[in-house]
């Protein structure tokens, strides 16, 4: 489904990506841990094409399609969710309409009909239910004025809503008190199919307890220097980065 | 280049502004230039009564003595008012007793502006009164309003037919003594339109005036009355578009309002004028004199306007609040691009006890443009128990653009209570990159961030208009981000 190849990234000449490799295949979780600052958000806003970001050399595939040729916009229609570590506000823009506009734009793209406005309610009462959200969210401004927990609930609201076939998920985690974080984590276990595939991006062993990754990556330094099964994210919980660090 | 290529990146280029074409149709002009033999010559071409004539006169020679304002946040080219061609008709006869009778370029004209002159094509529910240049061309539905005793014509039929009504209420809310403008258009107006509801009336349908500058080196001057006598309601729409030339072309407009005893009347603008190119050039200058008074008791006065075109846009919808009880309102979008500058407000006079106003200002500047409101809320000695509420919001797209806000108070009771609210924010790359990552392309994304900041002006235009205005906003801000 993804397949990245010796992928260098750059930020106004500043080297932050320095050859990744990785392949993720449907029905797979993979986790992506690592100390700050060793580009785990970079990788993720470059697979979602944030055009701050320079790619210099490498490729990456989604679906059979050059990834890095498409526009933000169509890698979303394709399938590719990006679930933001700081989801921003949008004033005056309500969520139903943001939604609706989303979807139809996803469908258009998918040579689909656009939703009637009672099949997207529908569709709407049904995914918030996964994520134990309320109405009054769904009613108010995107993002604006939520809490951490209520935006980050709300990003994988949008992923129930949009069924994404790969989905990113940068430091979900983070900000999050226990009950949200297990609001959070369940509704990705409900979204999680044979066809679909996540990457999760954290700091923490601790939302691992709850989204069950099959493999864990460490990358550091733009590169990632160690895979393993799920037991690597125990082991770096229990020891740290530093034996990652002295060893890279 | 061959003309294949030449006429694609014509297209591609004029993309922007999709009124800017040129109807070929037989125009008869006078010569350029302003004098009294100017003013005679129209007044004459119009066979307007000595009356009108004199009232003409006196604007003149008073505009003689007055300057062009200079308080305006605008760079204000010298305007060469001799250069102005102050009479435009297509030629023809002007009054069409029927649609046969119109020239068929005429009709395809507003055809393609979206506007269809035949009654049965028309939107349900909207009369209109077409004006192009300096002539009205034609209006719908008179008929079927003059049964409930409305009377919605052009000026210059009003003049010929209602000169009683014309004469009482012309130059009453706008005297031509008002400003550098208004004695101008006072002196040398064209056409426009007259409507008068009768007393108890509520108008069944909304009544709209469409103006169209066609002619080159023409300035367009038109006046528009509206009389609403007591107990009566009217909803008033405006549209105006031109094609698109080099050079800049001169519009200015009056609009005045009566509302007497518990009548209301809402007035709703989509200014589309052309904004000149991306470089700055050309583009119609709009100076507008828009005023209305709440004459009598209860009465009410709402102003909506969505104002997307013109390169200098100098206007100012207001409300004379002179009976107990009224009502003014002034709900605004002025979106500025490119080299666009504009300086609109309102101002909300309270003359009578618990008289009240409310003001929306919403501006939206991108490019390299200049967006200022202007707003004056001034309560008189003697109005009791006055309230105003002012919430006047920028959004900025882009480095390169300025906003600007200049609100003016002076109260003279002490038992006015007056808000004030104001914040300026911007589109951000962030919020433009959130929405394409959930497949929203970044026109689209546009569209719905300013819509949402609109909201609330777009909710209190009509139906119809509603949509064309949201359609509008989208495009007018077409590649102002990223």
């Amino acid at each position: 489904m993804l397949e990245i190849n010796n992928l260098y990234a750059s930020i106004e000449g500043k080297e932050i990506l320095k050859g990744i490799n990785l392949t993720v295949n449907p029905g797979e979780v993979h986790a992506i841990m690592g100390p700050n600052g060793s580009g785990k958000s970079t990788l993720a806003a470059v697979l979602a094409g944030r055009d701050l970001f320079e790619v210099t050399e490498g490729s990456a595939e989604f679906l059979g399609n050059n990834l890095l040729e498409l526009s933000p916009e169509d890698r979303a229609r394709m399938g590719l969710f990006l679930g933001f570590q700081y989801p921003v506000e949008i004033p005056g823009v309500s969520m139903v309409n943001f939604m609706k506009t989303a979807i139809n734009e996803q469908r258009k793209y998918n040579n689909l009909e656009p939703l009637s406005a009672s099949d997207f309610l529908k569709l709407m009462r049904e995914k918030k239910e996964i994520v134990e959200i309320t109405s009054s969210l769904t009613n108010r401004s995107v993002n604006e004025g939520f809490s951490g927990g209520e935006k980050k609930k709300n990003e994988i609201f949008q992923m129930a809503m949009l069924e994404p076939k790969l989905a990113i998920l940068d430091e979900t985690d983070s900000g999050l008190d226990i009950d949200a974080l297990r609001i959070v984590a369940n509704g990705v276990n409900k979204l999680r199919t044979k066809h679909n595939a996540t990457i999760v991006i954290t700091h923490y062993q601790r939302l691992l307890d709850y989204i069950v990754p099959d493999y864990v990556h460490v990358l550091y330094k733009g590169k990632i220097v160690k895979s393993s099964g799920k037991e690597l994210a125990l082991e770096l919980e229990e020891k740290g980065y530093d034996w990652i660090k002295e060893q890279y | 280049m061959s003309a294949e290529n030449d006429k694609i990146l014509t297209e591609i280029t004029e993309n922007d502004y999709k009124y800017g074409f040129v109807t070929e149709i037989e125009t008869e002009t006078i010569p350029k230039g302003l004098n009294e033999e100017v003013v005679r010559l129209i007044s004459a071409k119009k066979q307007e009564p000595e009356w009108l004539l004199e009232f003409r006169l006196k604007a003149y020679r008073h505009w003689l003595t007055m300057k062009i304002p200079v308080w305006p946040h605008l760079k204000l080219p010298e305007i060469d008012f001799q250069d102005v061609i102050y009479y435009a008709a297509p030629r023809k006869t002007p009054k069409y007793s029927s649609l046969d009778e119109v020239d068929p370029e005429l009709i395809d004209t507003f055809n393609r502006l979206g506007i269809p002159l035949e009654e049965q094509k028309h939107l349900a529910g909207v009369a209109v009164d077409a004006v192009m240049d300096s002539i009205s061309v034609k209006t719908t539905f008179r008929e079927t309003l003059a049964e409930l005793g409305i009377i919605f014509c052009s000026f210059s039929e009003a003049v010929k037919e209602h000169p009683d009504l014309v004469r009482k209420f012309m130059g009453s809310v706008v005297p031509y003594t008002d400003n550098f403008f208004a004695a101008l258009n006072s002196a040398v107006f064209s056409d426009g339109s007259f409507c008068y509801i009768p007393k108890g009336v509520r108008c069944p349908m909304e009544l709209s005036t469409y103006f169209r500058i066609n002619a080159a080196n023409t300035g367009q001057f038109e006046r528009t009355l509206i009389v609403a006598d007591d107990d009566s309601y009217v909803s008033y729409l405006e549209g105006c578009t031109a094609p698109m030339r080099d050079e800049n072309q001169l519009h200015a407009a009056i609009v005045e309002i009566v509302a007497h005893d518990n009548a209301e009347v809402k007035y709703s603008t989509v200014q589309n004028w052309y904004p000149g190119d991306k470089n700055g050039k050309g583009g119609i200058y709009n100076f507008v004199t828009k005023r209305g008074i709440c004459k009598g008791d209860n009465s009410k006065i709402s102003w909506t306007q969505v104002e997307t075109g013109s390169a200098i846009t100098w206007k100012y919808p207001s409300c004379i609040l002179k009976g107990n009880n009224t009502i003014g309102e002034f709900y605004s979008v002025a979106v500025t691009n490119n080299h666009q500058q504009a300086d609109t407000g309102t101002k909300m006079i309270h003359i009578g006890k618990n008289s009240r106003s409310t003001i929306i200002s919403k501006g939206i500047s991108a490019g390299k443009s200049q967006n200022s409101y202007r707003g004056l809320v001034k309560v008189l000695k003697g109005a009791d128990k006055v309230r105003n509420f002012t919430q006047c919001d920028s959004l900025l797209l882009g480095d390169q653009c300025g906003a600007h806000t200049f609100p003016y108070l002076e109260v003279d009771n002490e038992t006015a209570i007056i808000e004030h609210e104001a914040t300026t924010s911007k589109i951000g790359e962030d919020q433009i990159f959130y929405c394409n990552q959930r497949g929203i392309d970044t026109e689209t994304a546009i569209g719905l961030i300013i819509n949402g900041y609109a909201k609330e002006v777009l909710n209190k235009l009509p139906m119809e208009f509603a949509v064309e205005a949201q359609k509008l906003l989208q495009i007018s801000l077409e590649g102002s981000v990223g």
